[in-house]
């Protein structure tokens, strides 16, 4: 019932992001160009709107959905395997990889394209994975959390300071990376949402039918074990697919904080932690967050548009500090 | 089945890092009996627990789970045999203490199988068993300690275990709830045949709830069998280096160790 609530929320969202913007268009038509793409004769509707909406505003709302959903899942996916209300898909070191991916492939000036995506979502792809896989071989293999945990740190420090000594070195190139790190879906196209989507969407699936595992190993590793669960193995397909989804997400966006965090939260506030009912409400939650949040990120002071990640962190941290609170407070 | 041995080990050995935890413990656990494992500090007791449940490796053919290697059996397996209470569990998540018991069927569950009625009413009677039912809907976050204990008890005896293995299951607690877990323990051996095995620390306790104990000491068994039998003033001196007596509890018949306390 609540889920189905959601889906109407999301969908709304579609259409008064479809709405919004430099050019208004009404809900009703809206609707109407998302339903029949090709135009037919006399719908009075502008070929103007119908090419703003497919060609700008629908491919940049659908990777915004596909991102949102994946920062959901996998914020609840590392909060489970942590373990930690706290944790967020981050913690592996995918943001600070791909914002040093990102920062060397512009000051080398990679020109580089992969089935028509551009160099900069590929070098940060490239540099969130290889930093991730460095954190766990580093912390033996993610045999226990805790090493893993702390390597993600110790290397997110590590790379913040090797991107600022390359921006340091390459003033030229600043300004772009800065704006990089804070997120934005001002570049989406189709093309990006084509090769998000075959990622985000079956990596998602994979881990609801997995979900039970991720409640056991809530109550804790030996208890997990004890039940049936192969830890080890689970734990590691866990986190290669959601580090996989968190990287092609912030490929293609930019780091864009607190999604990961809070939707989680807020979801478990609403249907409880069961990882089977939570990672679908977290994909829903995600979409929504992200959607509403680019919406008022690209129009609030249109022309001009603001990076979606600090919306995000603007909405964010006081509610992430209303959780804490909730949780230090309980009831 | 009454005499079936359920575990044995035989001559096992496991080392960490080079230094020797166990060393050439062999026993035998029958079914329907409550063992209690006893010891120092350190004297490899949960490392021999955490064995029995294949939680660390082991050599072939070192301990057997009724008759065969436990290195054959899978996870899955496992745990319709044996369940497991761990010392101390924390739970960080919101989970109700339905949910948590329910979580015990997990290995009788496929991997697109929701619980069933008889997977609920298997959780109920797990709860009745340890009086839990009443709070099956409260959150596992706001229990007390006994109250958790119970709820984790109940969730073990949903996998509907042969063997259940507690590691300090009453550390912690006030001793009224103490001597609450293990009479409902003490009750599942008597009544339903589960063969309990639990590391104690308070030998009084396990003298008065336990068929047979094992003294383990600096990773060897220095003395097993009947309560009476292991428990001495002489072992109690070596193990413990304590002065000690052997009386009889008024109430129950069972012996009790009491203390110089000088």
């Amino acid at each position: 019932m609540v889920f189905l609530i959601l889906v109407l929320i999301l969908l709304s969202a579609i259409v008064i992001a479809g709405s919004l913007g430099s050019a208004r268009i009404s809900f009703p038509d809206v609707v109407k160009i998302i339903a029949s793409p090709t135009p037919s004769i006399d719908d009075g509707i502008k070929d103007t709107s119908r090419i703003i909406i497919w060609k700008i505003r629908l491919p940049r709302i659908i990777l915004t959905v596909l991102v949102g959903m994946g920062l959901g899942v996998s914020g609840a996916v590392f909060q489970g395997i942590f373990r930690n209300p706290m944790a967020n898909p981050y913690i592996l070191g995918v943001s600070s990889g791909a914002a040093f991916g990102v920062t060397l492939g512009m000051i080398m000036g990679l020109q580089i394209t992969f089935l028509g995506i551009g160099a900069i979502p590929i070098s940060a792809f490239a540099g969130a994975i290889s930093a991730s896989v460095v954190v766990y071989l580093i912390s033996g293999g993610g045999r226990d959390i805790l090493p893993l945990l702390l390597s993600g740190i110790a290397m997110g420090f590590l790379l913040s300071a090797m991107i600022s000594l390359l921006m340091y070195f390459n003033r030229s190139q600043l300004e772009n990376i800065v704006y990089w790190t804070m997120g934005s879906f001002n570049a989406a196209n189709w093309q990006k949402a084509a090769i998000t989507a075959p990622v985000i969407l079956p990596g998602s699936i994979f881990i609801i039918i997995f979900a039970r595992d991720l409640n056991l190993m809530v109550l804790g590793e030996d208890s997990a074990k004890s039940m049936g669960v192969s830890v080890k193995k689970s734990r590691l397909i866990f986190l290669l697919v959601s580090t996989i989804i968190t990287a092609s997400a912030v490929a293609v966006s930019g780091v864009i904080g607190f999604v990961g965090l809070i939707v989680p939260h807020a979801m478990r506030i609403i249907t409880g932690p069961d990882h089977r009912t939570l990672i679908p409400y977290s994909m829903l939650g995600g979409a929504i967050l992200l959607l509403i949040a680019d919406t008022i990120a690209r129009t609030i002071i249109a022309p001009t548009e603001i990076p979606v990640g600090i919306v995000t962190s603007l909405l964010g941290a006081p509610f992430f500090l209303f959780l804490l609170n909730r949780m230090r407070n309980p009831k | 089945m009454i005499d079936e041995l359920v575990i044995e080990t035989k001559n096992l050995n496991w080392a960490y890092n080079g230094i020797k935890v166990l060393d050439n413990v062999s026993m035998d656990i029958r079914f329907g009996t409550f063992t209690g494992i006893l010891g120092p500090n350190g004297a490899g007791k949960t490392t021999l627990i955490k064995l029995f449940l294949n939680l660390l490796q082991v050599e072939k053919n070192s301990i057997l789970i009724r008759g065969k290697d436990i290195k054959v059996y899978s996870r899955k397996e496992l745990a319709k045999i044996e369940a497991y209470v761990p010392q101390n569990v924390k739970i960080d998540f919101n989970f109700t203490v339905e949910q948590v018991v329910l979580m015990g069927r997990t290995p009788f569950l496929g991997r697109f199988d929701r619980e069933s009625g008889k997977d609920i009413q298997i959780a109920e009677r797990a709860m009745k068993e340890t009086s839990v039912l009443g709070l099956k809907s409260k959150l596992i976050t706001q229990l007390s300690g006994g109250e958790l204990q119970r709820v984790i008890i109940a969730r073990a005896l949903t996998q509907e275990p042969i063997i259940m293995v507690l590691d300090e299951p009453t550390s912690h607690l006030d001793i009224h709830h103490q001597i609450n877990i293990l009479s409902i323990l003490r009750t599942l051996a008597e009544r339903e045949g589960l063969t309990i095995i639990a590391v104690l620390h308070d030998v009084n306790l396990a003298l008065e709830y336990c068929d047979n104990l094992f003294l383990l000491d600096q990773g060897k068994i220095v003395n097993s069998g009947s309560p009476e039998k292991v428990i001495t003033p002489e072992i109690m001196k070596d193990v413990y280096n304590l002065n000690v007596k052997i009386t009889k509890n008024p109430f129950t018949g069972n012996i009790h160790m009491i203390h110089d306390y000088a």
